[in-house]
């Protein structure tokens, strides 16, 4: 509570208090600036600097260990200067005396700027902003994205339209490691660049993983190097709706230099319909009594051929990515084609599954697995594939997804072990009335009993949104603001962040920032931004 | 229509959202689903599906080079009527937007398979081009596609317009990506006269840039009047020329979030241009909060005990001063506003704020009304209406008027919105002689998961226990989009295809009802909003050929 206090002191106790008052009792709480997610300490003082954008500088501390160069922070910089400074034209600006210059001075402790983050990436940093001058330290490139975050968020405007930010000093860190969103483009195409202004908002938002559920059912739109039939058999369309290598280089690319993480899922042995279009024998054929019937299931378990195409398209995949782990599905495999076909009921008999077609999921899911750990990638999986798989070794990291009491669910993956990550509470396909964002926020991860050790095994947690009700016509404002509650659950401290009631001010002030910025996000309630979304 | 009625019922929509929790994704219905997209409808992508059609199997090619919409000889309407002139124009590039003309292809002669003309022919001697549409427009018109040229018949411009818009919906691709039409003959009118939108302004700000994208996709939909619920208890961003310190203080922003007389202007010739009254709705005693913040003791002081409290409720209805400024301000709404009516709200007032303060019970006791305080909202409507009709404007009330027992002009629309009840109340209202329009159904801030635009598909405005004569006073129905929840960010694609369902029950006719041959028309008709730049959401999994170009 101490920081938020904190916080709100900041923002009243300027010289315009009055003021600020009079313009908070008319438009509600729509001035109250702050941080979103909630820093984990922060203390912030009534003494503010002004900031001109004509004498504005990011700067390489003289101990930093990246210098002028790095590719991530320098085009950080870019990025992060129009942020800061929203109304700044670049022209026509008469200036009546010399800005004194504000230094932003960025010292890290590693040259890690040609790397992707990873899974162990220190996201940490110290800001400390005075007079005329902030540092902000952190260990690596990632953490320092992540502080000049904070500090675009900490640049505020007063009537007059001048900057200003105040004296404040940060220690922060994520809570959680793993704060992923997770988007469809199976079952709508969503052109690339709504998937880059969705990295973008991410960014806004602290989320470091963007999970790209870029195959299923409907469609396949990755274009595949060893495979092309897949894409120009099983896309919506072979040339409009697919991904070419380069757009998958472009979108891992830019989500790099937000520090995100991008982690593909290709979803089998159910969910794979429109792989079979362009891979004859994978699927399973179903048979209607003693005749085939036309209609295919999911991917064939019994036949080597099946794991001779996973393997090569695995190793594509696996090169084509760099992220250390992948998603490999494993979700709602409907067993009534299996139970159908002769060749599988035999192979069960052979090998004494009896007519347990979890054992047989289980079999297919253990070969999957072992052919992506002989690629060096750590496989995560849905929660089906923990709760039928005997041979639970294999496994490490489960992504618990199904309703009811999930922090049951949660325990038992603990319980055995493995890593988890929590999704059941932020299916935001779904679309609640958006003041219903409460519901998102007031979700407790780690409110199962267990031991410390247990608890550690809680990676994170990643927004859902599906695909059947979404595109590009839609997407952005059904996500956010919302995902962005789900992201201060995942990244701030839970005492300092349990009441939605109190977020509620600063929460509708990200969302005029959200809008500022450009992104799409929608209302959370009656009331108004002071520059509202000037699109259609 | 309060927030805290409407949060109730989005509870209870969440409620059930949450008790369905849907598994990630739906299996197998999905295939199933997805497949009937492209089971294509005999009647290709037409929306609102006309009254007759004919499409034969013989078909024409258009292009962009040689093709031309043209006044036909004998029209009532010609070069002088920018009307139909900017239609021609918006509809040849609706019909050709992506496709630009290729140089060097202008001399080339059509084909004996190749349509090139459009020929618009107004047929009655007024055609209306200069005149603002009403509730008693002729929207009809008979549209030919054969060789030489086709021929879209009207007795109107109205009607021309809803032929023009039917003309580029049956225009499609070939595989070669060919612009086609097959020979049709299609004589088409609306079922129902009064087919609208209803956009608030009050509770999020919309530019005016996102209204008149709306204005669009109402016109691709056939709907003919935008309710526009401009103001409420939130803001007042109506600029009143003679009250503008109403909005000076009861905008969210004087500048920025006000409609100033020019704006309005804009909506309204705009709205003309297609075919679209704007109907204003300034509602009053209650929903006026707003309106106080500039305008002094135009509301009801309440007290708390014997002391006012500070707060205000409803108008104040024993004041003369108050109806002195209803005056004023309506004889200036009817002249900024050029339909025949003008919407005076008067849904949920409350009385707490009334009861409480001493003024207005001795008011109460005077005129013998007892504690009924339904009798003081007759009373002060009763005098509104009577200072409306000076105006010489209809009006539209909301059902609660008729309710309480206000006496109406016998040209009084009354709209029906409470949900519950909705089929009896139209009886009722019908039985007493009033015409109506039906909203009820179709809440649109209303949302839950899956395609709900069936539910809103499946109403039927005329679905009450009555005689005939009673369901002709049935005009027709309104999609509201109340504000609570929505502005610029997300109204399009919440209101869009999920308005397009209520567009053709309010068009076609009563029999039009098979959901599957409705939903492959839908998918097809959404992809053609999305194309010509309207954000409108997907009905379920499946593409577009040409995806939305925006952000």
């Amino acid at each position: 509570m101490e920081a938020a206090r904190c916080v709100t002191f900041g923002q009243y106790l300027r010289p315009h208090f009055y003021l600020l008052l009079l313009i908070f009792l008319r438009n509600g709480p729509h001035t109250v600036e702050g941080v979103w997610p909630l820093p984990q300490t922060f203390t912030s003082s009534i003494e503010r600097s002004p900031l001109s954008p004509e004498a504005f500088y990011f700067e390489y501390g003289s101990q930093s260990a990246a210098q002028q160069g790095c590719s991530v922070l320098d085009a950080a910089f870019t990025r992060y200067f129009p942020l800061i400074f929203p109304d700044y034209t670049g022209n026509g600006v008469l200036r009546f005396y010399a800005d004194k210059p504000f230094r932003l001075v960025i010292t890290v402790d590693r040259d890690d700027c040609e790397s992707y983050p990873n899974e162990d990436s220190s996201e940490r940093y110290n800001l400390s902003v005075s007079a005329r001058q902030a540092s902000l330290n952190a260990e690596t490139v990632w953490g320092a994205l992540r502080g000049l975050e904070t500090f675009s968020q900490l640049v505020y405007q007063d009537d007059f339209g001048s900057y200003f930010v105040n004296k404040t000093e940060i220690v922060d860190f994520p809570r959680f490691q793993f704060r992923g969103i997770l988007l469809d483009t199976s079952r709508h195409y969503l052109p690339v660049k709504t998937i880059l202004q969705t990295l973008d908002a991410m960014a806004y938002s602290k989320f470091n993983v963007f999970h790209w559920h870029i195959v299923d059912d409907p469609s396949f739109p990755y274009q595949s190097r060893t495979y092309p039939d897949l894409s120009s058999k099983g896309a919506f369309h072979p040339m409009t709706h697919i991904y070419t290598q380069s757009d998958v280089r472009r979108v891992i690319s830019h989500a790099r230099l937000w520090g995100i993480r991008v982690l593909p899922e290709f979803d089998s042995p159910g969910h794979t319909a429109s792989w079979g279009k362009g891979q004859s024998d994978l699927l399973t054929p179903c048979y209607r009594g003693s005749s085939l019937s036309g209609t295919f299931g999911p991917v064939n378990p019994v036949l080597p051929s099946t794991y001779q195409f996973m393997a090569r398209l695995f190793k594509e995949v696996s090169s084509v990515f760099p992220d250390s782990h992948i998603h490999l599905g494993g979700d709602e495999v409907n067993f009534s084609c299996w139970s159908s076909n002769p060749d599988i009921r035999a192979f069960m008999k052979k090998m004494g599954f009896g007519v347990d077609f979890t054992k047989l999921e289980a079999f297919y899911m253990e070969n999957i697995v072992n052919i992506t750990s002989a690629l060096n990638k750590t496989a995560i999986v849905w929660q089906d594939v923990f709760d039928y798989h005997e041979l639970r070794s294999s496994l490490s990291v489960v992504e618990v997804w199904k309703g009811g009491c999930y922090l049951c669910e949660v325990r038992r993956v603990a319980k055995a072990g493995l890593r988890v990550i929590l999704a059941s509470p932020w299916y935001l396909d779904q679309p609640g009335p958006t003041h219903n964002w409460a519901r998102f926020y007031t979700v407790w991860p780690l409110a199962f009993k267990g031991t410390e050790e247990q608890k550690k095994l809680v990676i994170g947690g990643e927004v859902c949104m599906w695909g059947e009700y979404v595109d590009a016509t839609n997407l952005t404002p059904r996500l956010w603001p919302r995902a962005s509650a789900a992201a201060e659950r995942l990244w701030s401290d839970e005492k300092q962040t349990s009441s939605a009631d109190k977020a509620f001010p600063r929460f509708q002030d990200l969302r005029c920032k959200l809008v500022r910025r450009g992104i799409r996000a929608e209302p959370l309630y009656v009331g108004h931004c002071k520059h509202e979304y000037q699109g259609v | 229509m309060t927030a805290p009625l409407q949060l109730a019922l989005l509870l209870l929509t969440l409620g059930f959202s949450r008790g369905l929790q849907p598994g990630p994704r739906d299996d197998y219905e999905e295939s199933a689903e997805t497949e009937r997209v492209f089971a294509a409808s005999k009647y290709g992508s037409l929306w609102p599906l006309p009254q007759k059609v004919k499409i034969s199997d013989v078909s024409f090619k258009l292009t962009g080079v040689t093709f031309r919409i043209t006044d036909a000889k004998g029209s009532s309407s010609g070069a002088s009527c920018s009307l139909l002139q900017n239609a021609y124009r918006r509809y040849y590039e609706y019909i050709f937007g992506g496709s630009r003309v290729q140089h060097g292809a202008e001399g080339r002669r059509a084909g004996p398979s190749v349509l090139t003309e459009l020929q618009v022919l107004i047929v009655s001697a007024d055609s209306e081009c200069e005149r603002f549409p009403a509730v008693t427009s002729d929207e009809s018109y008979e549209l030919t596609v054969d060789q030489p040229y086709a021929v879209l018949k009207a007795p109107k411009v109205w009607g021309a317009l809803r032929g023009l818009e039917t003309f580029s919906q049956l225009v499609y691709e070939d595989e070669y990506g060919a612009k086609s039409i097959n020979s049709t003959t299609i004589s088409d009118f609306p079922r129902f006269a009064h087919r609208g939108i209803l956009l608030d302004t009050s509770r999020h700000f919309l530019p005016i840039k996102v209204i008149l994208a709306n204005l669009e996709a109402m016109a691709m939909n056939k709907f003919n009047v935008f309710h526009w619920h401009i103001v409420d208890d939130q803001s007042f961003p109506y600029m009143s020329r003679t009250f503008p310190h109403i909005s000076q203080q009861g905008a969210y922003h004087p500048y920025t979030h006000v409609y100033t007389p020019a704006d309005v202007k804009m909506v309204i010739e705009f709205g003309r241009l297609r075919g679209i009254r704007v109907v204003p709705e300034f509602d009053t005693p209650g929903h006026t909060q707003s309106w106080g913040k500039g305008q002094k003791d135009l509301l009801t002081p309440c007290y708390s005990g014997d002391k006012p409290s500070g707060s205000f409720g409803p108008v104040n209805p024993i004041l003369n001063t108050t109806y002195d400024f209803m005056s004023k301000f309506f004889k200036e709404i009817s002249g900024v506003f050029p339909d025949a009516y003008v919407h005076l709200g008067g849904d949920e007032v409350d009385f707490n704020c009334w009861k409480s303060n001493p003024d207005i019970q001795k008011f109460m006791e005077q005129q013998g009304f007892g504690q009924d305080f339904s009798k003081l909202e007759s009373f002060y409507i009763q005098k509104l209406l009577d200072i409306v009709a000076t105006t010489q404007k209809g009006y539209m009330i909301w059902q609660e008027v008729f309710d309480n027992g206000v006496k109406l002009k016998p040209d009084t629309v009354v709209h029906v919105w409470i949900g519950g009840g909705a089929n009896e109340e139209m009886g009722k209202v019908t039985a007493a002689g009033y015409t109506t329009i039906l909203s009820a159904p179709w809440y649109l801030d209303y949302i839950s998961y899956a395609q709900d635009w069936q539910k809103y598909y499946k109403a039927d405005p005329q679905d009450f226990k009555g005689t005939e004569a009673q369901k002709k006073l049935v005009i027709g129905g309104e999609a509201c989009l109340w504000g609570e929840y929505v502005d610029a960010t997300n109204l399009t694609p919440r209101l869009w295809p999920r308005a397009s369902a209520v567009g053709e029950r309010l068009w076609s006719a009563v029999d039009v009802t098979d959901i599957n041959d409705a939903f492959s028309r839908l998918s097809v008709h959404r992809c053609r909003m999305v194309e010509r730049g309207i954000p409108a959401e997907p009905l379920f999994s499946s593409y577009c050929p040409r995806e939305y170009k925006g952000i």
